[in-house]
């Protein structure tokens, strides 16, 4: 088989039914929801993130293995770097917030006279909000762009200096997403309560965004084995993706609880006016995440088997996708729209748009270089690798 | 009266190639000792996987149970008591303690069960066949035939490895 993954035609064809239903069901929710203008920029907020930070996982992923000295990723590496390639149209579709920021984020309406919010104004202003984002973005993407210049560069040379340069620009990457993740979260969703704030924020988002792509990694080997790429992925790699998908799944319950315990404990009204409203206004949606997110991945992927069966896996995977993609929207909906917010039209055909222009960017890129990398030190290790 | 033949290696490569090849002659290896994990080792002795994960499931299903009845039998029935305005029977905080003691009953059950299985603990008698078992040599240990077939085989094999240190021994059992 080809080392190269084409984008055929039929596949094109189908993201682009995917993205055409989305705009359907989007025509469909405009006639029969009237959704107002809250509502679309709070959808157009949670698919921008909840892609975004698939995205941008493909960065984490490779920065955390190489600085790991990790040999098995090296044979699947294609995969995050084609991920990591949506990033710069997240970029531009971010800062189209700035038409219904004020839809989404209270304080960045002038002349509140609330004295809590004018305590944050030296951090939540509108200017110093998007030089941030444009300052996320630009590092992030210049970040990804390098590794995955250099990690095609290896594959014309069995020059040792390209894994070297591989190591210090994941090490640049990870230094810099240690603290943008936090950041990043406090500005695009802690701040729709800009009341409420919780430490430990920061570390829950950026295990869902782990989670998720993870999840979304699993789904790509899935898809690819299923078309007869990857043949050098074995059982070994699956069931590692599995372990990642296992642990991670119950580290973001863990966090989530600790969140919670704190706050349902202490019962400080400033601190329980964040819990309320999810759990009285949307006690299912509050409920179904934690079985999506945990309950369901830690009793299915709890034996070995379970993690090296590819299909079982890929079940899990969007089962925690699904999940994931709430989880989001309950962390959004209540500061935004509120009691009234439901899943409608809107919702699915955003979904369904936003997968389907995702998925065309980030096929587009992994067609573009060969699915295997080539001279790279540890890839030998990753065809002999045994868990 | 038990037979047993012990050597050592200096190099895990070797002791791979001799297990592959007693394996192959149906010599039944008692054990080979390593100081580090040895890939491809727990394949050619043609171990099965072991049950520990299931024992650590159940002895964590016990412990679960244990801490959540117990929390809610002395909370709700003992000794009910006001603490912070919260209802006796509130799920959230008994949670850390039930992780914990899940936890800690699938460690201690998963270590329990692994020293009963291989005999091991306070008493047990062991037997060290080769001394730098303990050290960094890679030590094999195989069952001799009463009627001594296999010796000249196992030997052969064994010299042909660069084995060293190569003694046969009788034990009670």
């Amino acid at each position: 088989m080809d080392n190269n993954y084409t984008f055929t035609r039929k596949t094109q064809i189908s993201l682009f039914v995917i993205g055409g239903l989305g705009i359907l069901l989007l025509l469909l929710g405009y006639l029969l929801e009237a959704p107002n203008s809250q509502r679309f920029w709070t959808n157009f907020l949670i698919n921008n993130l909840f892609f975004l930070f698939i995205a941008l996982f493909g960065g984490v992923f490779q920065a955390l293995h190489k600085i790991a000295y990790s040999g098995w990723h090296t044979a699947l590496q294609r995969i995050p770097e084609a991920l990591a390639s949506f990033l710069p149209i997240a970029a531009i579709l971010m800062f189209l917030l700035y038409f219904g920021m004020h839809d989404i984020y209270h304080w960045s309406h002038e002349g509140l006279y609330d004295p809590i919010l004018e305590g944050k104004a030296a951090y939540l202003n509108v200017p110093f909000f998007f030089i941030r984002m444009a300052v996320y973005f630009a590092i992030w993407i210049w970040l990804t762009r390098l590794l995955r210049k250099n990690s095609l560069q290896q594959d014309l040379s069995t020059d040792i200096k390209y894994y070297k340069k591989g190591k210090l620009l994941a090490a640049l990457f990870m230094v810099f997403f240690a603290v943008s993740s936090s950041t990043m979260s406090w500005d695009w969703l802690m701040s729709i309560d800009a009341h409420w704030y919780s430490t430990l924020y920061g570390w829950f988002v950026f295990i869902g965004l782990f989670v998720s792509g993870i999840a979304t990694i699993i789904l790509f080997i899935s898809f690819l084995k299923w078309k007869g790429y990857l043949e050098f992925i074995n059982k070994e790699h699956i069931h590692d993706m599995g372990k990642y998908l296992f642990a991670f799944s119950i580290f973001w319950m863990y966090l989530w609880f600790s969140q919670y315990l704190l706050i349902w404990y202490s019962h400080i009204p400033e601190e329980t006016a964040y819990f309320a409203p999810r759990l009285n206004d949307h006690t299912v949606l509050f409920f179904t995440i934690l079985v999506l997110n945990f309950v369901l991945p830690f009793l299915g992927l709890m034996t070995r088997n379970s993690k090296r069966n590819l299909k079982w896996l890929s079940l899990m995977a969007v089962v925690v996708l699904i999940g994931q993609w709430l989880n989001l929207y309950l962390l959004v909906i209540p500061g935004t729209i509120g009691k009234s917010a439901t899943i409608g039209f809107t919702e699915i055909g955003f979904v369904c748009l936003y997968l389907g222009g995702f998925l065309f960017v980030v096929f587009s890129s992994l067609a573009k270089a060969p699915l295997l990398s080539k001279n790279d030190p540890l890839l030998e290790e990753s065809f002999h690798y045994e868990t | 009266m038990k037979r047993y033949i012990s050597a050592y290696f200096e190099d895990e490569e070797n002791l791979l190639r001799a297990t592959k090849e007693l394996r192959a002659k149906d010599v039944s290896i008692q054990d080979v000792l390593t100081p580090f994990p040895v890939h491809g080792l727990d394949t050619a002795l043609g171990y099965k996987r072991s049950n520990l994960p299931t024992v650590a499931f159940i002895c964590g299903a016990i412990g679960l149970a244990i801490a959540f009845g117990f929390q809610t039998w002395a909370f709700t029935v003992d000794y009910p008591l006001f603490i912070g305005g919260k209802p006796h029977f509130s799920i959230p905080s008994f949670i850390p303690i039930t992780f914990e003691l899940t936890v800690l009953f699938a460690a201690f059950g998963m270590a329990i069960a692994f020293f009963i299985r291989s005999k091991l603990g306070p008493g047990a008698n062991n037997i060290i066949h080769d001394e730098r078992s303990t050290n960094d040599r890679f030590v094999i240990i195989v069952d001799l035939d009463e009627a001594g077939n296999q010796d000249a085989i196992v030997k052969s094999i064994l010299e042909k490895e660069e084995a060293l240190n190569i003694q046969v021994k009788e034990i009670e059992s």
